[in-house]
């Protein structure tokens, strides 16, 4: 009995250390986020040292026509690379899932290069290559950049959520008539789509965050956000950047929730149908 | 005779219901590994083999590629410069891999041992602040260690320091950047291994009079050792090539391997300078790849 007990208070200990363990290891992960929020509030022209409270940066966001700038081309690139890497990924991962063909053990270990290599070596080997046929930088090589490492994540993320065999229900549906690209396209496809939410939602993240193919790939006109705060960062970032990634957060965070939403309730209501 | 015939007419049959599968196979196949396996092929086999080739060749008087075979540039990675500098790129990722590791098993364990819809919840929690722009991120360390920073004045008025210290531009700074945006990636691994762990095994150890500190070197450490080298994988080797950290953190001043590469596509200009220090990054993760694939599949990597 004695010693259960002490067993028991050993466990307890333990937990109450791991708690406070982790809320130690969450605080560092959260400081730079709430950092760079606090200081979109900053009354100061470049962030150097905390100088009073306004709110005026949110509003002048507006002005900066550099800033927006590459916020529009960031969105326009993520976007792109979304669409093309989804559709080129959902593909591919039914391809490479259902199908055997020469060169197919190849391609799935080609594609882990883009994941593991380091971003720069494939940046600077794209680079190489665009120079040497004379491709001129721009948006056009950002996104054939993007592609390469969203294509592989996207392939992975949406193969990963294929059942093994999920053959039967695409013949029942030729038996009954339809033809290829009809089941395809409402039998497989509607299959798949948590799969290639994921997808879609990790490529865009990939994207709009990216910074070393950017960086190696752009031409000298127009630069992503990105890329933007890097050349920024010799003089100091401008609180107007800290409003801006502050909104874009808090975007992204809602979106997410909301999603996060949508399928909790599909779920619920896909139980009480098979009720 | 007539079974003869019989057999031949088999046979046809079954060339021709084989032709008619592969038909029947092809065309959707190519529609749906097609475009996958030529974005590989042209964008990544493609410029692989050519920054190795580059890497072979020498650079001319204006920093052009003179297409004749050379060692020049592996030479010069061994002059003391360039040397210095992939010495510290690997005691310095070695040291962010350590970290994580040693900060994340524990985490990942905390996680892990959680009830399921609790520990999905944590997890998406780690993942929050990563959607937050990462240069952004780093430049809030800077913000916090700035001489004139809330880390120094709080130094001073506790009296600790008299003199505000400098922490920025320093190589502990950029690790402190580079442990916080890798530790992610040595989480999900670990996670996804410990949670596999079958509760069983553990009380099994503990039973037949394991005490805890045993049980987890001889029975938790060796079963989920997958997921360490994963996060090894997955944290040694970005850490190794990256560049933004050291630029954002650094200042200019701290140069890792990253930055030496950006700076010969750069100003530089020295080309096969640079494919040869990306070939050196590409042997590092060819032999990682290599040591794990000894033991575990590729494919069981959790990379997202």
């Amino acid at each position: 009995m004695a010693a259960l007990s002490k067993t028991q208070r050993r466990k307890r200990r333990l937990g109450i250390v791991g708690d406070v363990y982790a809320i130690l290891i969450y605080t560092v992960l959260y400081i730079p986020v709430a950092v760079m929020m606090v200081f979109s509030f900053n009354d100061q022209k470049y962030n150097f040292y905390w100088n009073g409270f306004t709110t005026e940066w949110y509003g002048k966001l507006l002005e900066n026509d550099a800033l927006i700038g590459s916020l529009w081309y960031s969105l326009i690139i993520a976007v792109l690379a979304t669409v093309i890497s989804v559709v080129i990924g959902t593909l591919g991962a039914l391809g490479l899932k259902r199908y055997e063909f020469k060169g197919k053990r190849f391609i799935n270990s080609m594609l882990y290069v883009p994941i593991i290599v380091p971003e720069i070596v494939l940046a600077v080997a794209l680079l190489i290559i665009f120079m040497n046929i004379g491709l001129s930088l721009g948006l056009g090589s950002i996104l054939v950049g993007h592609c390469t490492f969203c294509i592989p994540y996207a392939v992975v993320t949406i193969k990963g959520r294929i059942s093994g065999d999920g053959y039967e229900l695409e013949e029942a549906s030729m038996d009954l008539g339809a033809n290829r690209i009809q089941t395809f396209l409402r039998v497989t496809l509607p299959s798949m789509v948590p799969g290639i939410m994921s997808a879609a939602f990790l490529s865009f993240t990939l994207s709009i965050d990216d910074v070393v193919m950017s960086n190696m790939l752009s031409g000298a006109r127009n630069s992503t956000l990105p890329v933007l705060i890097l050349s920024m960062n010799r003089t100091g970032v401008t609180p107007d950047v800290n409003a801006l990634t502050t909104i874009m957060i808090l975007v992204i965070v809602a979106a997410m929730l909301l999603s996060n939403g949508v399928k909790a309730l599909l779920r619920r209501r896909e139980k009480a149908a098979a009720r | 005779m007539s079974r003869q015939r019989l057999k031949n007419g088999a046979s046809e049959l079954q060339a021709i219901n084989r032709r008619r599968d592969i038909h029947r196979k092809t065309i959707p196949a190519l529609a749906q590994a097609g475009p996958v396996s030529v974005w590989m092929v042209l964008f990544v086999t493609i410029p692989m083999l050519y920054i190795i080739y580059v890497s072979f060749m020498s650079r001319g008087v204006f920093g052009d590629v003179v297409y004749e075979f050379s060692l020049e540039s592996y030479q010069t990675l061994l002059d003391s410069t360039y040397f210095k500098v992939i010495v510290k790129s690997l005691q310095v990722a070695l040291f962010t891999t350590v970290a994580c590791l040693l900060l994340g098993y524990p985490f990942a364990y905390y996680i892990a041992r959680k009830p399921p819809e609790v520990a999905s919840r944590l997890i998406m929690l780690i993942m929050i602040p990563f959607w937050t722009n990462s240069l952004m991120r780093l430049n809030s360390w800077l913000l916090l260690f700035q001489t004139s920073g809330p880390v120094n004045t709080f130094l001073q008025w506790a009296g600790i320091t008299s003199e505000p210290i400098t922490f920025i531009y320093t190589d502990p700074l950029v690790m402190l950047g580079l442990v916080t945006n890798m530790l992610p990636f040595a989480v999900l691994p670990l996670y996804s291994t410990i949670e596999k762990l079958q509760n069983s095994l553990l009380e099994a150890s503990s039973d037949l009079g394991a005490n805890p500190r045993q049980t987890f070197f001889r029975i938790t450490l060796p079963l989920t050792f997958p997921g360490i080298f994963s996060a090894v994988i997955l944290v040694f080797i970005p850490s190794l090539g990256i560049y933004t950290v050291s630029d954002m953190l650094g200042g200019g001043k701290v140069l890792y391997i990253g930055n030496i590469i950006k700076n010969q596509f750069g100003a530089i200009r020295n080309w096969p300078l640079g494919a040869a220090l990306s070939v050196l990054l590409l042997v590092i993760t060819g032999l990682l790849i290599f040591v794990y694939t000894r033991f575990a599949k590729l494919e069981d990597m959790e990379v997202v």
